[in-house]
């Protein structure tokens, strides 16, 4: 968990409505290389579509996105992903019928990571198959080779994952990995990206299990009804009455 | 026949489909002989069907042959990249009008023309298509729909290319043996060409457009790329059998965009089994013929083909191709519950 | 120069009334629906079955029309189009194939005596005869009708989407399905309302633009096209997009078969829709958010 000084990713006052609704107003933040930020808040707060924003999927009304000195907002998902910035999914839909390595096949197709591999020997199925050891697929058990669909819910997570690396990201994006497991699988996948983290990878993670994350994250952003109320360490986010009342009300609020 | 609560239906693979999965099908003649025989006796017979078929029913099989182009075209971007093509006519006019011009103004020979039209005909079918490919599959069907009618005013408001009669006179093919054999070769290629390509990395990532375009985009891929890939290979495919229609009975003319052209080859496609491709082949191999033998009722064929299009994409959404390869590879039997 | 601003103005009446149905139905429900074309000219043969061979009152027979083309439309929609929702490949071929078999249908000949609507005979009357002069440019009184009913159906609709129940639950469902299905509005049965007024509102248009020349079935493919032509101009889903652009196609139109001869229209229709697509693909007024058009 460094910090470092690069600078890699600049938000400056993002803003996006829906119709009448202010789903993110005026959010910036700063993100260097080696962190792993965690943005919380309760539910509705605009979470999603800040993740939407960055990756690409959803045009800000306002603001702007400076990475590697290029302003991405409102860049295509693909172009976003072919810089560097990967994301998960919440709803995972894999190839549930094919083996589990063919999932990667898509991505390990996309422009970034054929020129990462060009020059490498063996094919694209031995790639994806040695990601998926990486990620904790046991070659020897062959489970890469189990088709998607009957993969516990732990393994399809890593998968997700397993996706966002074969892009060799600077950036993953992770939209509510722990969701779904139990304390027990988020025990045995932070390893995991704590290895990644190690590897240089940047994190920005998503999340409601506060405890697990604050295990991993060196930096914290809380957001409420489309606004940033809080950022800075974990544990100072968490001391501020604001952050409080918003995951628990206040005195008077019953 | 539905599974009463007393009972229901079982499916287990037959033992041989079993034991000749992928390497292990060498392992033995019978085994290879399973996996084989369908593929064979597509070949084979489509291959010998030219010297047991009278003159007339040959040029059915010509016509035949070109449903089952078109259809394979449909199948291939409606099942593996998610977009609903009906105007196939545009493609049969494109290849024709162009092999034809080529024809009646240069003198090329049909052995060029058609080639050099498959190519052309898809340059200019994927350009024109072009601005809806970065768009929902709808505008698509849309522009589609709408081309082949528009692509008839013009010509007939500007005059142009023989206007309403058309160009007569074209050379045909030097004789019945090539006039089939050409198609029929063409159709074999394209056959098990898609099904090679859809099974290579490409179609996976078609696939992926088709059913999940987001995760796609997150990976990195650009969608409209392709598309555009795979726009330019159905459209190669049926500018060919355009080009060659209009070698094989001499003239081009406004009937290259009719709307049968359009309709058969998804109501054969949607009979024989969407996404299989040999189900495409198979449907356009039956109905061909039985719109041949309904050539007295004039419109009624039409409306027939859209009828049995309803029903099977109602009530047996999975086609004849499916239902007769789970007949092949699984046996079934009631089982009490 | 007068006669360009006025027979314009019609056109663009006459466009806006054929692509309403389709609009209001692709806006609601996402449906697409090619039979659109088809219900059109089916409504003119009814009518004109109804007149002539069952000697019916005219208005008798464009009532009863009406009434079979709402209840084709939903029809389709129960027993075609909804057992297919959520598979758009299905949806837009089912909805295609229905659309030819009606059209097609009716051009057979010969089938137990039925023989078919081919031929340029089939009139249907103008619903006043005569002309009338505006700006020295003689108009015929059916024309004007026509512009009357549009303008009265454009005002109708915004009546009936903003202030009665059933319009304001199309509305809900074309804003947000899964929000109003959460509030109690199904969603099946919307699908299907929708489809019945649009199939009527086809109809209305062919009773009324009819008379102004003669029905024959290639018709069917003509309105269509334009419909979805218009529709994908004004943004497909907006139904203020659809008027609008009716109007700029209507003019446009006009416009070019004026200084340029009738034989571009088409040219000027594929431009336009070429054009729309490459610059602003969510139409004129398209709501969609331009980053889901693209893909």
């Amino acid at each position: 968990m460094t910090m470092s000084d690069e600078l890699l990713l600049e938000v400056r006052n993002v803003g996006k409505s829906f119709g009448g609704v202010k789903a993110v107003m005026d959010v910036s933040f700063t993100l260097y290389k080696g962190d792993v930020l965690g943005v919380i808040g309760p539910n509705g707060a605009g979470k999603t579509t800040l993740v939407n924003i960055l990756t690409g999927f959803v045009k800000p009304d306002r603001g702007s996105i400076i990475y590697k000195g290029r302003d991405i907002a409102g860049m295509a998902p693909n172009r976003v992903a072919n810089l560097g910035l990967a994301r998960t999914f919440q709803v995972m839909r894999p190839y549930h019928s094919l083996p589990a390595y063919k999932n990667l096949i898509v991505p390990l197709n996309s422009p970034r990571a054929k020129k990462a591999t060009a020059g490498k020997l063996g094919d694209r199925d031995s790639v994806a198959i040695d990601i998926l050891e990486e990620v904790g697929f046991e070659r020897d058990a062959r489970v890469p080779y189990k088709t998607a669909g009957s993969l516990p819910l732990g393994y399809q997570k890593r998968l997700e994952l397993a996706r966002c690396i074969a892009l060799k990201p600077e950036i993953i994006l992770c939209d509510e990995v722990f969701s779904g497991l139990s304390m027990s699988e988020i025990t045995s996948i932070l390893p995991l990206l704590e290895k990644l983290v190690m590897q240089g990878v940047t994190l920005i993670m998503v999340e409601h299990r506060l405890r697990e994350l604050f295990r991993l994250a060196n930096r914290a952003l809380v957001m409420r009804f489309g606004v940033k109320i809080a950022e800075g360490s974990p544990r100072e986010v968490m001391k501020k009455d604001e952050v409080r009342a918003a995951y628990m009300g206040t005195k008077r609020s019953r | 026949m539905m599974s009463s609560p007393d009972r229901r239906r079982k499916r287990l693979d037959r033992s041989i489909e079993v034991r000749s999965a992928g390497l292990y099908a060498l392992s033995s003649y019978r085994e290879m002989t399973y996996v084989l025989a369908p593929r064979l006796l597509l070949i084979v017979g489509l291959l010998i069907l030219p010297f047991i078929l009278d003159p007339y029913w040959q040029k059915v099989l010509c016509a035949a042959a070109i449903t089952a182009i078109l259809a394979l075209s449909f199948d291939f971007l409606a099942q593996y990249v998610g977009l609903v093509c009906l105007g196939g006519a545009m493609f049969i006019g494109f290849g024709g009008y162009i092999a034809g011009l080529m024809n009646a103004n240069w003198g090329l020979p049909p052995m060029l023309t058609i080639p050099l039209a498959a190519v052309i005909g898809s340059f200019v079918s994927t350009l024109v298509l072009l601005p809806c490919l970065r768009l929902r599959g709808i505008y698509f069907a849309i522009v589609t729909f709408m081309l082949p009618l528009f692509a008839r005013n013009v010509i007939v408001a500007l005059g142009l290319f023989g206007s309403t009669e058309g160009i007569t006179g074209l050379d045909t093919l030097p004789n019945t043996w090539v006039e089939q054999y050409v198609i029929l070769i063409a159709l074999l290629v394209a056959l098990f060409g898609l099904r090679r390509l859809v099974s290579e990395d490409i179609g996976l990532i078609m696939m992926g457009i088709k059913d999940n375009d987001q995760a796609v985009l997150a990976a990195g891929i650009s969608i409209f790329r392709y598309r555009v890939i795979a726009v330019f290979v159905a459209s190669f495919i049926a500018c060919f059998a355009g080009a060659y229609l209009a070698h094989l009975y001499g003239w081009l003319g406004l009937s290259l965009f009719a709307m049968d052209f359009s309709i058969l080859p998804i109501a054969a496609t949607v009979m024989g089994g969407m996404g299989t491709l040999s189900g495409a082949v198979i449907g356009a191999l039956i109905l061909t013929p039985l719109s041949e033998a309904l050539r007295g009722f004039g419109q009624l064929r039409v409306v027939l083909y859209c009828l049995v299009l309803l029903i099977f994409i109602l009530y047996k959404p999975e086609g004849l191709m499916n239902y007769l390869e789970r007949k092949y590879h699984q046996f079934e039997r009631w089982e009490k519950v | 120069m007068e006669s360009v601003l006025i027979y314009g103005a019609i056109n663009s009446v006459i466009f806006a009334l054929m692509s309403v149905g389709f609009s209001l139905v692709y806006g609601v429900s996402r449906l697409p629906n090619f039979a659109h074309g088809s219900i059109y000219v089916l409504v003119g043969f009814l009518t004109w079955s109804f007149v002539n061979d069952l000697n019916l009152n005219y208005w008798l027979a464009i009532l009863i029309s009406l009434a079979v083309a709402s209840l084709l439309g939903a029809a389709i929609a129960q027993f075609v189009l909804l057992r297919l929702r959520g598979l758009p490949t299905s949806e837009i071929i089912a909805s295609f194939a229905v659309g030819l078999i009606i059209l097609e249908g009716l051009r057979l000949q010969g089938i137990g005596g039925f023989k078919g609507f081919i031929g340029p005979n089939y009139v249907l009357k103008p619903f006043v005869d005569g002309k009338i002069e505006i700006f020295s440019v003689f108009v015929d009184y059916q024309r004007l009708i026509v512009v009357g009913v549009g303008a009265a159906l454009a005002v109708g609709l915004w009546f009936f989407t903003h202030h009665t129940r059933m319009g304001l639950s199309l509305r809900a469902i074309a804003q947000d399905e899964q929000a109003a299905m959460m509030l109690g509005i199904n969603s099946d049965r919307v699908a299907m309302m929708s489809m019945a007024i649009g199939s009527a509102l086809a109809g209305l248009a062919a009773v009324i633009i009819l008379p102004l020349g003669n029905v024959t079935a290639e018709d069917g493919y003509r309105v269509l096209v334009y419909a979805l032509a218009v529709c994908i101009i004004g943004g497909l889903g907006s139904w203020g997009g659809t008027f609008m652009a009716a109007f700029l196609v209507g003019f446009a139109m006009k416009v070019s078969t004026f200084f340029f001869g009738a034989v571009w229209e088409s040219v000027v229709l594929v431009g336009t829709i070429i054009l729309v697509l490459l610059v602003k693909p969510s139409g004129l007024l398209g709501k969609q958010k331009e980053l889901e058009e693209r893909v």
